[in-house]
């Protein structure tokens, strides 16, 4: 039952979908480097962003990847909309009820789309849906390794646009030193809502890459949501590169759970690993994070 | 003087009025109970402990399953079994306590653990056939036996349930006044001063999880009585939890009062909101998403809060 062909098809589903994790985690950890939030409501504009790729595609026949160019500007500025109207005005409210804000919004968004477009899964399937090819023994899907390359690329890209840009130092010096940063004038309000922005257009660019081979529905987002908890504990509250990684990390521990347990089991592999890494290395493996 | 009228003015209401109620409202009043009970069980350890538990599913789940598989299997009373749940889930909320409070868990990391067990007991529950597996259990009908707790209409449910509420409001006000309620309250507002005050942080959070999820499995012995189904989406799933959290949040975390107040006010909003929009599931929790959203913006200490930082008329 545990061949070494199952366990390199399961490495190989694993790597692919980790990468995704990987993007889905970085806007998370982004979004907690700067505003101190662990933000409940990721999955649910990841979400949304998916409906936004299935309905251009539905409606207007545009290609789930080349959605990319609208679905990602327009929830970059979704995500700055709302953390100015409903993040920013409690931004002194206490840690549990910041929580609790998000955990709202998260409410508010799922249960809406379940209002407007019912519960029914729905599907993206362009021409290029079923190509694969072989390598070794384990099948290749080529909209997994896609979406997989795709999130690499740009979470990288949004790495070198922290690094080099003005905005991104802004970004990183708000998130290592929130007092100094407003002091050096740094305008504190907008790099929150950017920084916000950004995870939101993360997650837009993470929802259109899985469409091709994924489902449409309400709550599609909250597996994401959970697993980007798992990897950004794991991979350090805050830390970027440790975000990427993490995802492998997570994305193979699913994988190789469901080739060797039954049914939906796999997912206490995932659950266990996040509980482990909670109480024993809660700064992440790689350090950087701040825990506790 | 006027508090203390108005309350026994509306405990009179609720243990007179019941018998002449239209059934629909007496559903209405029997979740209004239930998820006031629920929320006060929550806010012993959420209010009053300041930990904020995203898990409290599992507790109830605990207390469902453990009744209901002790009845089907054995034939033990569910009145029994549900002393066993409410044991039971005290024990496994020490055991995820006691290994969250070990390893500094505050805050955010809290909520996220407790959110992680209780999704683990879903997984299990889904996935264990000896426990019906995702189709669940059901209770089947019988005549009436209220040694088992088993009611003819829905009348007695509504007085049993109200009696736990009751129950739970008295102990948390019993709990308020306890040097556990002090210490617990010392250890939100500070806990590194309250240990440094001689404050046993560990002892007390602990004896708060165990009260709490005690509570709260006793919730869901009732649920499955009232409704003779489970599953593990009902019971183990994340609603549950939030549903409690929002009673409390909304109607004032770490108060004797605010679950109850809260569930009077969520409750009819959720079944007027369902009302208008006919047809379309998913209305009520949109609401409650954006009735936590809006109460979490103005009103941070909820209901109550708001209530008793209005101008001071007599004692506070």
């Amino acid at each position: 039952m545990f061949s070494l062909d199952l366990l390199l098809q399961a490495v190989v589903s694993g790597v692919l979908l980790g990468g995704v994790y990987g993007l889905v985690a970085s806007g998370l950890s982004l979004i907690f480097g700067v505003l101190r939030i662990i933000n409940f409501a990721h999955g649910a504009v990841m979400m949304l962003a998916m409906y936004a790729t299935y309905w251009l595609f539905a409606l207007l026949h545009v290609d789930p990847y080349l959605s990319i160019v609208v679905t990602g500007p327009a929830f970059f500025l979704l995500g700055m909309l709302i953390q100015r109207v409903v993040i920013e005005p409690n931004r002194f409210a206490a840690e549990h009820n910041q929580l609790l804000l998000t955990l709202g919004l998260a409410l508010f968004l799922e249960n809406l789309a379940l209002v407007l477009w019912q519960g029914d899964f729905r599907t993206v399937r362009p021409a290029y849906a079923n190509a694969s090819f072989t390598l070794g023994e384990a099948l290749v899907e080529v909209p997994r390794l896609v979406a997989c390359a795709g999130a690499v690329v740009m979470a990288l890209a949004l790495f070198g646009f922290l690094r080099l840009t003005d905005v991104g130092k802004a970004i990183r010096a708000l998130a290592e030193e929130p007092e100094g940063a407003m002091l050096m004038g740094i305008d504190v309000g907008r790099i929150r809502a950017v920084a916000f922005g950004i995870g939101a257009g993360c997650v837009a660019v993470a929802g259109a890459l899985v469409t091709p081979f994924f489902y449409v529905a309400p709550d599609v987002g909250e597996s994401f949501n959970i697993m980007a908890f798992v990897v950004v504990v794991l991979g350090g509250m805050g830390n970027f590169v440790g975000a990427l990684l993490g995802g492998f990390i997570v994305g193979l521990a699913e994988s190789l759970g469901a080739t060797a347990l039954p049914g939906s089991l796999k997912q206490l592999v995932v659950f266990a690993l996040f509980v482990l890494v909670l109480l024993f290395r809660p700064a992440g493996l790689f350090g950087g994070g701040r825990g506790r | 003087m006027a508090a203390e009228l108005a309350g026994g003015l509306a405990l009179g209401l609720l243990l007179v009025a019941p018998p002449f109620l239209p059934a629909y409202f007496l559903e209405i009043l029997i979740s209004v109970m239930l998820f006031g009970y629920l929320g006060a069980a929550w806010n012993i350890l959420g209010g009053y402990a300041g930990q904020f538990s995203f898990g409290h599913a599992a507790y109830f789940g605990i207390g469902a399953y453990t009744s209901t598989l002790l009845f089907l299997r054995l034939g033990v009373t569910p009145w029994l079994g549900m002393l066993a749940g409410g044991v039971l889930a005290a024990a496994f909320g020490l055991f995820a306590g006691y290994l969250s409070f070990r390893y500094g868990l505050r805050g955010p990391y809290f909520s996220l653990v407790t959110l992680a067990f209780a999704e683990m007991l879903r997984v299990v529950a889904v996935n264990t056939k000896a426990v019906g597996s995702s189709l669940g259990l059901v209770i089947p009908s019988r005549e009436a036996a209220p040694v088992d707790f088993v009611f003819a209409g829905k009348l007695p449910y509504y007085y049993v349930i109200l009696a736990m509420t009751l129950g739970a409001v008295w102990i948390t006000r019993r709990l308020e006044r306890s040097k556990l309620g002090y210490s617990l309250r010392a250890i939100r507002e500070n806990e590194d001063a309250a240990e440094a005050s001689g404050v046993d942080a560990l002892g007390m959070k602990l004896r708060a999880m165990a009260l709490s999820s005690f509570l709260t499995a006793l919730g869901g012995t009732f649920y499955a009585q009232y409704f003779a189904y489970i599953d593990p989406s009902i019971t183990f799933g994340p609603a549950v939890s939030i549903q409690g959290l929002l009673q409390a949040i909304v109607g004032g975390a770490g108060t004797v009062l605010g679950p109850v107040v809260g569930a009077f006010v969520l409750t009819p909003v959720s079944e007027l909101s369902r009302a208008m929009i006919r047809g379309r599931a998913g209305v009520d929790v949109m609401v409650y998403g954006l009735v936590l959203i809006l109460v979490i913006s103005f009103l941070p200490n909820g209901l109550m809060g708001w209530v008793s930082r209005r101008p001071a008329r007599g004692r506070s």
